[in-house]
């Protein structure tokens, strides 16, 4: 890096700013990605007549709109520096609380309402346990884990619940399309899109960031880190909650075994979309390409009838490489 | 002192670590039955010197004799087999296990047998024990108090068959009495003819106890004299040290103005005890003291970054000052920069403008509390053209500047909120000499323009160059105010050294 160069405004010239933009672009962990899932892309509508078609593509898509909902909270999450490993539980458990409120003759709007709430309010428990008493998020969600995912057994007794009579207007959220899109990929637009857009740009995620990039430097610019650390537990929680009240109105069924092992998943797609688990640095793009590439590698290995027992092996390789690639861009730093 | 054979020799040690050198030529002389005291302040290289005879760093050059003969330390354990034990500052015990078996730790670990034999281990601690404290063998470590542990951790130095010991500021953590307890064994210690490396800030322990004392500064040898024969100002004089003088700007023309902050009976209960001054419009105020004696502690009291304990501050025209929150003390215009700047004074992981945007975020947000990212890159354009930041660009991480331009991010950060009253501590550490005489020069600039400016520094020369008035603390207390004619080197040592205070042992030193 030059440092010489003074500080001037739009420093840099027009000569060879396209061949830069471009580097810079894959210098960027979202424009690796992009490559990555764009050369899979075309090679695989060459390798299968089936990839390239609508219902392929809405397939996958369908396939992680769901979790990358969770995705997008658990990437705020890792960027203040913590990490949540009772999502999948509490997507669960905002899906048995709903689904048990439903069948007790509950308006299904305000259960699903309240499920979530339920979920926000073991994040903010959780937050607590961190914050007030400065346990480890990892160790504290574990914990959380465990206790979630046995509330979600005590709430239905161990038995998944049938909820077929919800009606139709729920049911739309989860199974609906307009003009041909499911209702779910909308909504996860929606969240990502919103999502990644709050991250850059607002003010109240900007001290997410300087916590997570050094906890006492946000301490000695007056930003209350206790605070900020509680509230983007919370909201992991609750995007994690209101993405098991959309899976229980596309299943139509609320099982208390849903959404075991999901967290990891969630996890290693933020990660691979280029956030880093000690803090202060993370991409909601970035961690949508990650679970999208996730998806789009189960999928093309399904095509190319390649034995579903190698996907974890995969997705685990695909973990190694991307954080081994990004220590080793940083330690040359 | 007889003239014997050194018991330990270093001889023209050199040791860098990378490309930075830490220690150059010292030399060490260290004598049975001698408590010989090592002084310097941080970054003087005692660590590294103590870290060289313990057997935990290798030197990069020069040699060691011990008792006479050419030695190398390769390990620790390695060192305790030369008959050499080190206390360290800071607790290197295990917290799970008792006492007994801490004080027993390292013949523990190299005994052949098969089993710990408990009883003898608890009977030989409780005998160490003895010496210096009424702890109970069979406690938990971990339950003990800090100033416990630290004697703990002082009996297992002393129950390894050693005849050299080095204490890293020993006293750090104990009370008064405990420390008398110490100071009483190791004349014991030294009667029976240990040598003893005793490293220590205090005045009062280095005239009190120590017969001989080593001056490091910069990584340098500087002296080793018999304490008899150097007054505790040459002391600090020569910890301190005399360095070349940077151009400084012109004083404050008109002394006096206003008062725009006025302490009272500041204390914390712990470093600082009932310190006051005023600060006048248009001055720099100096805060001068030995490491330790309380100047950080002072400032981030005054700012909401540490609780009082005791007194008041008022601001101009008697308006009352006491944030619960830097936060708050952000929002009325005092604001603080940490003398760490890497771990506390900027995050370095990101780009400079978001870092100098980082105190008042509101300033460059839209009311619907979106960061405005051209009011951002305005604002930091802005402030780093006024304080010649030179950088890559606004984009490029503060990890990667200078550590002076880095420090101009930090100061950058601070004028952004437009203050009424900067607390500096250390602005200047560690930079370079033109972004140091840059620094001063914006101080000043903003001394004029009516901001006040306190400026806390452990380089002499700074603190008489820049500053119109110099508050010296001795041991968290104001010692004196120094200005006019009176601000010079030798009145500044004399009062950071503290009134003269010798112990009750004295005589016991002759004996």
């Amino acid at each position: 890096m030059d440092r010489d160069e003074t500080l001037t405004p739009g420093s840099g010239t027009l000569r060879g700013a396209v061949p830069r933009a471009v580097a810079r672009l894959l210098r960027m962990r979202e424009g690796m990605l992009l490559l990555i899932i764009a050369v899979l892309f075309v090679g695989m509508s060459f390798a299968s007549p089936h990839f390239l078609t609508w219902g392929n593509m809405r397939a996958i898509l369908m396939s992680f709109s769901t979790e990358g909902i969770v995705v997008v909270g658990m990437t705020i999450l890792i960027i203040v520096g913590g990490i949540d490993l009772s999502v999948g539980a509490a997507m669960c458990l905002a899906m048995v609380v709903a689904g048990k409120l439903f069948l007790v003759g509950m308006n299904p709007w305000l259960a699903g309402l309240i499920g979530v709430g339920a979920t926000g309010l073991a994040g903010f428990v959780m937050g607590l346990f961190v914050t007030g008493i400065g346990l480890g998020f990892f160790i504290t969600s574990l914990a959380f884990l465990g206790l979630l995912r046995g509330l979600c057994f005590i709430v239905t007794e161990g038995t998944p619940l049938s909820l077929f009579t919800l009606p139709p207007s729920f049911k739309f959220i989860g199974q609906g399309n307009v003009y041909g899109v499911p209702v779910v990929i909308l909504i996860f637009l929606v969240v990502a899109v919103v999502g990644d857009f709050l991250v850059r740009n607002a003010t109240v995620f900007r001290r997410v960031i300087y916590v997570g990039s050094n906890e006492n430097a946000a301490n000695y610019s007056g930003i209350n880190v206790r605070r900020v650390r509680l509230w983007t537990t919370v909201l992991c929680s609750s995007l994690a909650g209101f993405a098991g009240i959309i899976f229980m109105s596309r299943l139509g069924v609320a099982t208390p075994t849903f959404g075991i092992g999901s967290e990891l998943n969630i996890i290693a797609a933020a990660v691979i979309g280029g956030a880093s688990l000690s803090g202060g640095k993370g991409s909601v793009l970035g961690a949508i390409l990650g679970i999208g590439l996730l998806s789009l590698v189960t999928s093309s290995m399904i095509l190319l009838n390649i034995s579903i027992f190698w996907q974890e092996t995969i997705r685990g390789l695909i973990l190694l490489a991307a954080v081994s690639v990004d220590h080793l861009v940083n330690r040359h730093r | 002192m007889a003239p014997t054979e050194p018991i330990l020799r270093l001889r023209n040690i050199c040791k860098s670590f990378g490309r930075i050198e830490v220690l150059r030529d010292v030399t060490l002389d260290v004598h049975a039955g001698e408590i010989h005291a090592l002084a310097g302040e941080n970054g003087a290289g005692k660590s590294t010197l103590m870290n060289i005879i313990g057997g935990i760093h290798q030197p990069t050059s020069g040699e060691i004799v011990l008792r006479g003969a050419q030695a190398e330390i390769r390990s620790p354990l390695d060192a305790q087999d030369h008959g050499i034990s080190l206390v360290h500052q800071e607790i290197a015990l295990c917290p799970d296990v008792t006492v007994a078996e801490n004080v027993m730790m390292s013949s523990i670990a190299r005994s052949r047998a098969p089993f710990v034999n408990r009883a003898r281990i608890r009977r030989q601690a409780a005998e160490t024990l003895r010496l210096l404290t009424d702890i109970e063998p069979d406690t938990i470590l971990g339950k003990l108090s800090i100033s416990n542990q630290q004697l703990v951790e002082i009996c297992r130095a002393l129950n390894s068959d050693c005849d050299i010991l080095i204490l890293d500021e020993p006293t750090a953590a104990l009370t008064q009495s405990e420390a008398d307890a110490l100071f009483a064994i190791l004349r014991q210690l030294r009667a029976k003819g240990m040598a003893i490396i005793y490293i220590s800030h205090r005045m009062s322990e280095i005239y009190g106890l120590c017969d001989r004392i080593t001056i490091l500064r910069d990584g340098r040898l500087i002296s080793t004299d018999p304490v008899s024969a150097i007054s505790p100002g040459e002391v600090v004089h020569r910890l301190i040290g005399r360095r070349l003088d940077a151009m400084y700007p012109a004083k404050a023309a008109v002394a006096g103005g206003d008062v725009l902050l006025s302490a009272r009976d500041l204390s914390d209960g712990r470093k600082v005890r009932g310190v006051g001054f005023d600060l006048r419009k248009g001055e720099i105020l100096g805060i001068a003291g030995l490491i330790g004696s309380g100047r950080t502690e002072l400032l981030e009291m005054i700012c909401g970054l540490r609780p009082r304990v005791a007194g008041t501050v008022s601001l101009e025209g008697g308006e009352g000052f006491a944030p619960a929150l830097y936060a708050r003390s952000v929002s009325r215009g005092v604001v603080y920069l940490s003398e760490d700047r890497k771990t506390n004074g900027s995050f370095q992981t990101l780009p400079i403008a978001f870092n100098i945007s980082s105190l008042r975020l509101s300033q460059v947000a839209t009311r619907l509390g979106l960061v405005n990212r051209r009011k951002e890159a305005a604002q930091a354009l802005a402030l780093g053209r006024r304080l010649n930041l030179r950088s890559a660009g606004i984009h490029q991480n503060v990890s990667e500047l200078s550590g002076g331009n880095q420090q101009k991010v930090a100061i950058a950060k601070l004028l952004s909120v437009d203050p009424r009253i900067v607390l500096l501590d250390e602005p200047t550490r560690g930079i370079d000499v033109g972004a140091k005489a840059e620094i001063h020069a914006l101080l000043r600039e903003l001394a004029t323009a009516g901001v006040g400016v306190i400026v806390v520094s452990s380089e002499l020369s700074e603190v008489i160059g820049l500053c119109d008035r110099v508050l010296v603390l001795a041991e968290g207390r104001l010692s004196g105010m120094l200005e006019g004619e009176e601000l010079t080197e030798g009145n500044v040592v004399r009062l950071a050294a503290g009134p003269a205070r010798p112990t009750r042992n004295d005589e016991a030193r002759r004996g």
